[in-house]
């Protein structure tokens, strides 16, 4: 498996912290992730043979946590809080509004590859909802208004042309 | 006199001047607590945490010093430290405030612990959904590390402890204390079975562990700073310190609220502004998903623990562990959902039913099989398909759940359904009897349809 050169070395650095090899699966897998936008049969593989465990072991994380995907996840990734605090100030309108402005339905992934929409469960900001998660950026007190600004945000994500929302 | 805040933890938060690095944290008299503590013997510290009577603030309210009190320090084994930072209870959202600005009280509460308790190595456990979190406390423990505030011999104490950044991936099950440490040695983060009850014998890599909540290691600086006593004195007896509410739902004024001793009333009534116009309250969930939901007309009648009877309006109950358990719930992580005459409550119920059907992590049968039925159901009876039999079918199910599983995840389908029946009856059994519009009954569509 081919991984970045810079992956590599974060992996390397990270793995003689921990004071069991074991407890750095979930790190891996982040930065494997990271690395390759999902987590392959090989991916499952390497990890494992870096860890000195079976892949079944790194195999049924991979399958139990939400965050980790074998399949390609989109260039952008959405996620819109559907818990009870973001839905009591209308979380599923403005999910639903995002669907039809991003033309894609929740929990797909765009054919194109260029996003991922879904709902998430309690992103932990209970007093700002309804709140959206584009990739690192939260969004916050989204009214249904909003949801263009949003949408378009996250269309010009896809083409490169916005970095992220703190360093732009 | 109107209700207050009481600002110890959050002091400085929403000052605009006040940033997350180490030179703002220092101008503002950081890392004095710990170089205070440093000068201290562990054993004086713990014993200043305990007359606090800090209780933990992640959600059971255990005396945190009584959880340092259960650590082994005769196994010759290495003792280790996690802060439990994988906020995710719904309605919780205090944690994320403190990661994301002001992390280095957080890193110095964890210090202070650590060296208290011949820590030999600190993790932070983060939820994944706060990457920046995450980014923001490594930087933050870069910057005191390179102060020598954190990792080896700190202050010149001839004390040294790490601390190791550790991302979850999107479990809600991991913040259940030893589900946690299966998944930080990881594995899959399947709760333990109990006893050992605590961690503080047999934690991590089997070895002693104290695993405290965010806002529970950010107290432990200001106990030091003023002293277990002078800190006992803030709050009610028994409930001392301040504590942070998470206020979300149909207020004027959602957001966090640090307070020492209001009722439920004064915090929505005084220092949330109210109910959003010509709206009434219908019911408040005072802690967070899990807790049993308090209903606006009823009366909370009962008997204290130190013998005083009370007979209180909703607007009457004290925000504390106590004062909401003698309301007949609980105050768990602080996360105050408020409902108004809006809401379709059983939509409400089948929100939280699809979360815990989503989080349940499947190792004991009530709680994977239970969690997705009560949802189901739910689901089915607010999307035009009850029947009669459903309210008695739903607490059948409910009842078989907590108290029957590894883990108090139980609770989590038990409470919620028991409680929303129990109280708003009507609405439920009204549902077999309805033909639904497109939004429920409510103002807001609470589901997936």
């Amino acid at each position: 498996m081919k991984l970045k050169s810079e992956t590599c070395e974060a992996i390397d650095k990270l793995i003689p912290q921990y004071p069991v090899k074991r407890s750095a699966v979930l790190p891996l897998l982040h930065l494997v992730q990271g690395d390759q936008g999902y987590i392959s049969s090989e991916g499952i593989e390497w990890i494992a043979e870096k860890l000195e465990l079976a892949p079944i072991n790194v195999y049924e994380l991979v399958t139990f946590y939400p965050y980790f995907r074998q399949e390609k996840l989109g260039k952008v990734h959405v996620r819109v809080c559907r818990t009870l605090s973001c839905a009591l100030v209308g979380a599923y309108d403005v999910a639903d509004r995002l669907a039809e402005a991003l033309d894609c339905p929740l929990n797909t992934t765009k054919a194109n590859g260029d996003f991922t929409l879904e709902y998430a469960e309690c992103l932990a900001s209970c007093g700002s909802g309804p709140v959206v998660l584009v990739d690192e950026d939260l969004y916050e007190k989204v009214c249904e208004k909003d949801v263009d600004g949003v949408a378009d945000t996250i269309l010009a994500k896809v083409n490169g042309s916005v970095e992220n929302k703190e360093t732009a | 006199m109107p209700a207050e805040e009481r600002r110890i933890i959050l002091k400085h938060v929403d000052d605009p001047e006040y940033t997350v690095d180490l030179d703002c944290y220092l101008r503002h008299g950081g890392y004095a607590a710990l170089k205070q503590a440093l000068a201290m013997k562990p054993e004086e510290i713990r014993s200043e945490v305990e007359a606090s009577g800090l209780r933990g603030r992640g959600g059971a309210g255990f005396p945190c010093g009584m959880k340092w009190k259960f650590v082994d320090r005769r196994s010759g084994k290495p003792i280790y430290l996690i802060c439990n930072a994988d906020e995710s209870e719904p309605g919780s959202f205090k944690d994320r405030k403190i990661i994301h600005s002001d992390p280095h009280q957080l890193i110095e509460g964890m210090m202070i612990s650590a060296y208290a308790n011949d820590c030999v190595l600190a993790f932070i456990y983060i939820r994944e959904e706060f990457p920046k979190g995450a980014r923001i406390l490594e930087k933050a423990i870069a910057e005191a590390r390179e102060q020598g505030f954190v990792g080896d011999d700190m202050g010149g104490s001839g004390y040294g402890c790490n601390i190791i950044v550790h991302r979850g991936a999107g479990a809600y099950i991991c913040g259940e204390e030893t589900a946690l440490i299966e998944s930080l040695e990881g594995k899959r983060p399947y709760p333990r079975i109990k006893p050992p009850f605590y961690p503080a014998t047999l934690g991590l890599y089997h070895c002693p562990t104290i695993v405290n909540n965010v806002e529970t290691l950010c107290n432990v600086c200001h106990i030091v700073a003023m002293g277990g006593e002078a800190y006992a004195k803030i709050g009610r007896p028994n409930n001392s310190g301040t504590r942070i509410w998470c206020l979300s739902g149909h207020v004027q004024r959602p957001g966090l609220y640090e307070v020492e001793k209001v009722t439920i009333g004064e915090m929505i009534n005084e220092l949330c502004g109210g109910m959003r116009p010509g709206r009434q309250l219908k019911a408040v969930i005072p802690g967070g998903g899990t807790m049993k939901i308090l209903r606006a007309d009823e009366r909370f009648q009962g008997k204290l623990p130190d013998g005083t009877e009370f007979d209180w309006a909703i607007d009457d109950i004290p925000l504390d562990f106590d004062g909401v358990a003698a309301a007949g719930s609980q105050s768990g992580s602080a996360g105050m959902m408020v409902l108004d005459d809006t809401t379709d409550i059983p939509e409400a119920l089948a929100n939280i039913n699809a979360f815990y059907a989503h989080e349940s992590c499947g190792q004991c049968t009530p709680c994977r099989e239970g969690s997705l039925w009560v949802k189901q159901i739910t689901q089915r009876m607010c999307s035009g398909g009850a029947r009669k039999e459903d309210v008695d079918l739903l607490l059948s199910i409910a009842g078989e759940v907590g108290g029957r599983t590894i883990c108090p995840f139980g609770f989590s389908i038990t409470w919620p359904v028991e409680s929303y029946i129990g109280k708003f009856r009507e609405e439920f059994e009204a549902k077999a009897d309805q033909a639904e519009n497109e939004n429920g009954n409510g103002e807001h569509r609470l589901i997936e349809r």
